[in-house]
């Protein structure tokens, strides 16, 4: 008898869930224009980026408040809030959970968040994806996250390393570089980017002669630096970072006089490099993620308004929580899977550009039914599955210090 | 002129790094040596040890320059390298008094004494981080080259260039005078001939007369001067990171017992058997051939044995290989216990 009980308990407790989920889910469908809106902000609040999530936050929040202010969005008696919870940066399981509380208790409309790729892909797969809450990310680099099935719940404010590749392919044949040796840190974000910058870089009809991975933290190394000497190249890509393994592959290739120019991704721009290496850097190129449009000196002054100064994914945090505003006044719909739809009509052309400070117009223009093109904060375009098409600086060392000397 | 070619590139990428890699290997692989033989217990400490004496080292040497005291093209770190030795010694000996002394005249096993030096090992790198900090430091001043690449190619009009670092050159030049005196010291002195008395066997020695403290005391004092030479070496040829010493004790113990454990001789072989290895085994050979071999017989690939992430592998390798066929080392030394 006693065997007979568990089964039987099992599949009642199914099909009271069932049922359960099946309520949730069809009040779910009813939810137009509500008049409290949350977004979950989920950001790696401890961990490796704790530095960086402060004022990512914030900025996602001053977006927040600038649409309560207006007293534009829906009728003008609703208000957004904002949710904050910790993704840590590298715990997938910590990242779910939170993500999960977020959505079951406090119900949230939408997610700005996560922050890492590999948190990112967990929570969209795990938690976003089933319950049906749109996620943009303001950080997400992975080129994983592109063919990531998603339900287009998923957009990034952030460009693809993928994208990088690109625009390091184009640079390097533009300065007529046809071979190159390349060398990344032995992680995540170095292998990605190096098969990105391979592929793309082959496919322009130049030859990566060589391409071997280093460990960060080590007092030598004149052997990676000899191996890559022998594949030889016109220039050594060194995608790693500057003040680790990337500084002393460099130093070694000069010492060796192994190679005399280098590309430098994202990773290896700052100023404590050249200083540290010396002229023998004057006349290396390098690329890293920036913008001249005026959208991000408008952010940079209403962060300063607002208290804090900008900092590193301030400005794609600030974006991604006002697409979520924007588009679901343009669905008039609170519910993730209708406004999903919206996100690239307002981020792209046609329509009024528009930029930090002026989310109350955009939502005025959007209710008097005219197209609108949201710039922000990083000269926002979407693309592909919808992540930032990137806007990218190019980088020129000169004298020592490192130099943006135009954009693309 | 292309056999010169692929000679000089050999010479570039492997003889001349080898040499200096493992002259400074073969320093701190004497120092374990030393200890062994003498103290009778594996000392995990000394990469710590070199460590502290680097550290000792950069010190003086931002003190002198922030006091503008200059010696023209030569490096610093070596006219202060006296002082930092003396720093190092007072450190081992004060190690010694509180930690090893106890277990000494316990005639405490072997292995335990191991194990408080592998404690001694994690307190010195934790003072160390505590008083320079974890991140890299540069105390390198002065001229960087002997040779530049470009200088060598037009003064002989080869394709490959030559470089040879100043720090390279002191390397080996201070390793070789350290070694001479080291062996003169053993040898011809009667203090020498009484430490290698007390080693081979303890209780004669003290029969005839040997002061064992002594000998403990000057055991110390040639480690700690071992010591801080590699480690300054070392940290002026690569670059100083707490963290890395930590790494070095692999190599260094490889080298002493590929060597032959015991063996102040089979230490110095030990030291260019590893590093030696460790360039040959990770080098991409393309270059070397495309020189040597016509046209029409060159490969495609790069020719590398193992790619260099495996580097630290290799010494591995060499010390399982070593203790399974021959657990003497290349020159008779003792078993580890």
């Amino acid at each position: 008898m006693k065997k007979n009980l568990l089964p039987v308990v099992l599949i009642a407790g199914l099909i009271v869930v069932g049922i359960f989920l099946y309520i949730q889910d069809s009040t779910k469908t009813d939810k137009v224009a509500d008049k409290n809106i949350k977004i979950g902000i989920i950001l790696g609040f401890t961990g490796p980026i704790e530095s960086l999530a402060p004022v990512m936050a914030k900025s996602a929040e001053l977006a927040i408040d600038e649409v309560n202010k207006s007293g534009e969005l829906f009728d003008g008696s609703s208000q957004v809030t904002a949710v904050r919870a910790d993704s840590t940066c590298v715990d997938a399981a910590a990242a779910q959970a939170a993500a999960e509380r977020l959505i079951t208790s406090d119900k949230i409309n939408a997610i700005m968040g996560a922050d890492c790729s590999g948190v990112t892909t967990a929570v969209l797969k795990n938690v976003a994806m089933p319950n049906g809450v749109l996620m943009i990310s303001p950080s997400a680099t992975s080129p994983a996250l592109s063919t990531e099935p998603d339900n287009d719940l998923f957009f990034r404010t952030a460009p693809s390393d993928a994208r990088q590749g690109e625009v390091i392919a184009d640079l390097l044949m533009e300065k007529g570089f046809k071979s190159a040796a390349l060398t990344h840190t032995n992680n995540d974000y170095g292998k990605g980017l190096a098969a990105s910058i391979k592929k793309n870089y082959e496919a322009k009809g130049g030859k990566i002669t060589i391409t071997a991975s280093h460990e960060d933290g080590k007092g030598d190394y004149s052997s990676e630096v000899a191996a890559l000497a022998q594949a030889s190249g016109d220039i050594l890509i060194v995608a790693g970072y500057l003040d680790q393994g990337g500084k002393g592959i460099i130093q070694a290739s000069l010492d060796a006089d192994a190679f005399n120019k280098f590309f430098l991704p994202d990773g290896m721009i700052g100023d404590s490099l050249p200083k540290a290496i010396g002229p023998a850097l004057n006349g290396s190129i390098g690329s890293v993620p920036g913008t001249d449009s005026p959208g991000n000196a408008k952010y940079a002054e209403l962060a300063k308004a607002a208290g804090f100064e900008s900092g590193p994914y301030g400005p794609e945090s600030y974006d991604a929580a006002a697409l979520i505003m924007l588009a679901m006044q343009a669905a008039n719909s609170t519910d993730s899977n209708v406004f999903k739809d919206n996100i690239m009509d307002i981020a792209n052309a046609p329509g009024e550009k528009i930029f930090p400070g002026e989310l109350g117009k955009a939502i005025k223009l959007i209710k008097e039914g005219k197209d609108i093109d949201y710039v922000g904060a990083t000269a926002l375009e979407l693309v592909g599955s919808g992540e930032s098409a990137g806007s990218f600086a190019e980088i020129l060392i000169d004298n020592q210090k490192t130099n943006k000397v135009g954009y693309r | 002129m292309e056999f010169l070619n692929s000679f000089i590139l050999i010479t570039n990428y492997i003889i001349i790094p080898g040499l200096t890699y493992g002259s400074q290997l073969a320093l701190g692989a004497l120092g374990i040596t030393i200890v062994y033989t003498v103290l009778r217990f594996s000392n995990f400490a000394h990469g710590e040890f070199m460590s502290f004496g680097t550290m000792s080292t950069i010190l003086l040497t931002w003190a002198l320059i922030d006091s503008n005291i200059k010696f023209g093209t030569f490096p610093t770190a070596i006219i202060v390298l006296p002082f930092s030795i003396i720093f190092t010694i007072i450190y081992c000996l004060l190690v010694d008094k509180f930690v090893f002394k106890f277990y000494r005249q316990q005639k405490s096993k072997s292995v335990i004494a191991l194990i408080v030096s592998i404690g001694v090992m994690f307190f010195t790198g934790g003072l160390i981080r505590f008083i320079i900090g974890p991140g890299d430091k540069n105390f390198m001043d002065g001229e960087r080259f002997i040779l530049k690449a470009k200088d060598f190619k037009m003064l002989t009009g080869l394709d490959e260039g030559l470089t040879i670092k100043s720090t390279q050159g002191v390397t080996i030049i201070l390793t070789i005078l350290l070694v001479i005196i080291l062996f003169w010291f053993l040898n011809k002195t009667k203090t020498g001939k009484s430490m290698r008395a007390y080693s081979d066997n303890q209780e004669l020695a003290l029969l005839s007369g040997i002061n064992p403290e002594r000998i403990v005391l000057i055991t110390w004092i040639i480690t700690g001067t071992l010591a801080c030479v590699a480690g300054t070496l070392y940290g002026l040829d690569k670059s100083y990171k707490p963290f890395t010493y930590l790494h070095l004790v692999l190599p260094i113990f490889a080298a002493a017992i590929v060597g032959g454990v015991g063996n102040p001789i089979g230490a110095i072989i030990g030291g260019f058997v590893i590093s030696f290895s460790e360039l040959l085994i990770t080098f991409a050979y393309k270059k070397f051939f495309f020189y040597i071999l016509p046209d029409n017989f060159l490969p495609d690939g790069l020719l590398q044995i193992l790619s260099t992430d495996y580097k630290i592998a290799v010494s591995f390798i060499i010390l399982v290989l070593v203790l399974l066929i021959k657990p003497t080392g290349i020159y008779k030394g003792k078993i580890i216990e």
